[in-house]
């Protein structure tokens, strides 16, 4: 008898590649699809505690997990690393050799911080002086690293855009006053944000409400900054028009990108991201090729959110796909964004594709509990809850009844 | 949108100068713009001039500043150089072109 069992491959096990693994095993009988889920190790971060690690408000254990644990036992999981994918023969080659054929492929693999990529940045102050928290280890050896500081410039650094969640470097700051002031070191302290944008934010109402922030909080604000390189023994970075700015401890965010084996296959762009339909999150070159979460060039922000959302919309198309239908859903780029502010507070934002940042409540219209472009208790309170929402219900693909296509209800547009 | 007269042309442009019809734009505008910009045309900035034109063409938006180093095999040091400061911006300014998003 032939074997007429189809085979769905979704590289990568975080957020998206979980998430659409889980949804879809319920959706597709084991007697029509087998689904491989391949992860590159058993590791599974809650990536928003990243920034929490170096101030001591998240402990490491509470923000890693087993990916397999996530995974539905209906799934088939290999660990391995992608070696590349052949677009043309449907097969994906792993490293040591082992070829998975593919019907339907979803790439799900990320973005990654890149230091290798400017000069200076992996010497021998690497996760020292040059800290980072955009990894478990760097934000580890941060706490460490700002528990020891007592005085001096501490310089927090955006390489390029776009970085995943854009808004951390920024919540970096405002928690690093907050965490200095409690020490009674403020006035020690001189912080400086380096953006190579010409403001706080990239989204210009939303700028304009961090850049008062900013300033509240006596941060230094230094704006079109393009690094060339660091200086670990002058201690400076150095922009391409030759300004330098000297630091005691360098945070520094590096270029983020795609994972090699997306270049290595010849399906991305200059940063590795793959093209695709920004609606549907299928690729603009194979129609049986999708990308979600960070791996894919969606314009909107690289966040957990824009995974979840989109992985929503994703499925209903993925079903009519398979089935030859036209795509029956549309993603609007619906992003929310938590942004801890210090003192206990923090915003939340709300944007799309079409729309800026809005004010109002959320997720319910008038009632909140939180409320959007303000900081509020209320919101710093929902992204600590997030942790728990993220491991018991999000992955899991429970519902957790927020819309994935943006609600003007309730909102007001803000005044750029 | 207001509109100005360019080389003779009337185009539409947005609040920070920047053409918002890429349509309107045509080779004899670029060095006018460059000129309002403090820059003078070289066979260098042509070459990426026309290389952001026909990207724009192909990908429906602005070459952010490491794809146009990547693409032309410039290095971003000499852009920096051609176009001082702020070389996306400008880049995109002097072509007709929006302004590179690349950062959400």
């Amino acid at each position: 008898m032939e074997n007429t069992t189809k085979n769905l491959v979704v590289l990568g096990a975080g957020t998206a590649g979980t998430m659409v693994a889980n949804k879809l095993r319920k959706r597709l009988p084991d007697s029509e699809w087998t689904i491989t889920v391949v992860a590159k190790d058993d590791i599974h971060d809650y990536q928003p505690g990243y920034l929490f690690i170096p101030f001591g408000m998240n402990t490491p254990q509470q923000i890693r997990r087993s990916s397999r644990q996530f995974l539905s036992p209906d799934l088939t999981v290999v660990m391995a690393e992608v070696e590349r994918v052949d677009a043309e023969a449907n097969t994906v080659h792993l490293e040591g050799g082992r070829e998975l054929p593919f019907d339907q492929l979803v790439i799900a693999t990320g973005t990654t911080p890149r230091p290798d990529q400017t000069p200076g940045t992996e010497g021998p102050e690497f996760h020292k002086s040059v800290g980072e928290f955009y990894t478990f280890e760097g934000a580890v050896a941060l706490r460490d690293q700002l528990a020891r500081f007592t005085g001096g410039r501490l310089v927090v650094h955006i390489t390029e855009l776009p970085i995943k969640c854009p808004v951390a470097p920024l919540e970096f700051a405002f928690l690093a006053d907050d965490y200095f002031r409690k020490r009674g070191l403020r006035d020690q302290v001189e912080i400086v944000f380096v953006t190579p944008l010409d403001g706080a934010f990239t989204k210009p109402v939303a700028s304009k409400t961090l850049g008062h922030l900013l300033e509240e909080k006596g941060i230094t604000v230094e704006t079109d900054f393009m690094i060339e390189s660091i200086d670990q023994e002058e201690r400076v970075i150095r922009s391409y028009d030759e300004r330098e700015i000297a630091y005691d401890q360098l945070v520094t965010v590096p270029l983020n990108m795609g994972a090699d084996f997306v270049a290595a296959s010849g399906l991305g762009d200059e940063l590795n991201y793959v093209p695709v339909d920004k609606h549907t999150n299928r690729s603009t070159a194979h129609d049986n090729i999708w990308a979600l979460g960070d791996a894919s060039n969606i314009p909107t922000s690289k966040a957990g959110s824009v995974a979840h959302f989109s992985v929503e919309v994703f499925e209903e198309n993925f079903m009519d796909a398979i089935a030859g239908r036209p795509l029956s859903h549309s993603f609007d780029g619906h992003a929310n964004c938590f942004v801890e502010s210090g003192g206990g507070k923090a915003l939340l934002l709300d944007f799309n594709y079409d729309t800026e940042p809005l004010t109002g409540s959320f997720p319910l219209p008038k009632v909140g509990p939180m409320s959007l472009l303000k900081e509020s208790r209320a919101n710093h309170l929902g992204k600590l809850a997030f942790r728990h929402i993220y491991w018991n219900a999000l992955l899991p693909g429970r519902p957790l009844g927020l819309p994935s296509e943006m609600s003007m209800a309730g909102k007001v547009p803000a005044d750029a | 949108m207001p509109t100005t007269t360019i080389a003779g042309h009337e185009v539409e442009v947005n609040e920070e100068g920047f053409l918002t019809k890429p349509d309107q734009w045509t080779e004899d505008l670029a060095p006018e713009l460059a000129k309002l910009i403090g820059l003078e045309l070289t066979d260098a900035h042509w070459q990426l001039i026309r290389f952001l034109r026909e990207d724009y063409k192909a990908q429906g938006e602005t070459a952010t500043l490491r794809r146009a180093s990547t693409q032309s095999g410039v290095p971003v040091k000499e852009l920096f150089v051609l176009f001082p400061k702020k070389p996306a911006k400008k880049m995109a300014y002097v072509s007709g072109l929006p302004k590179p998003k690349g950062c959400v």
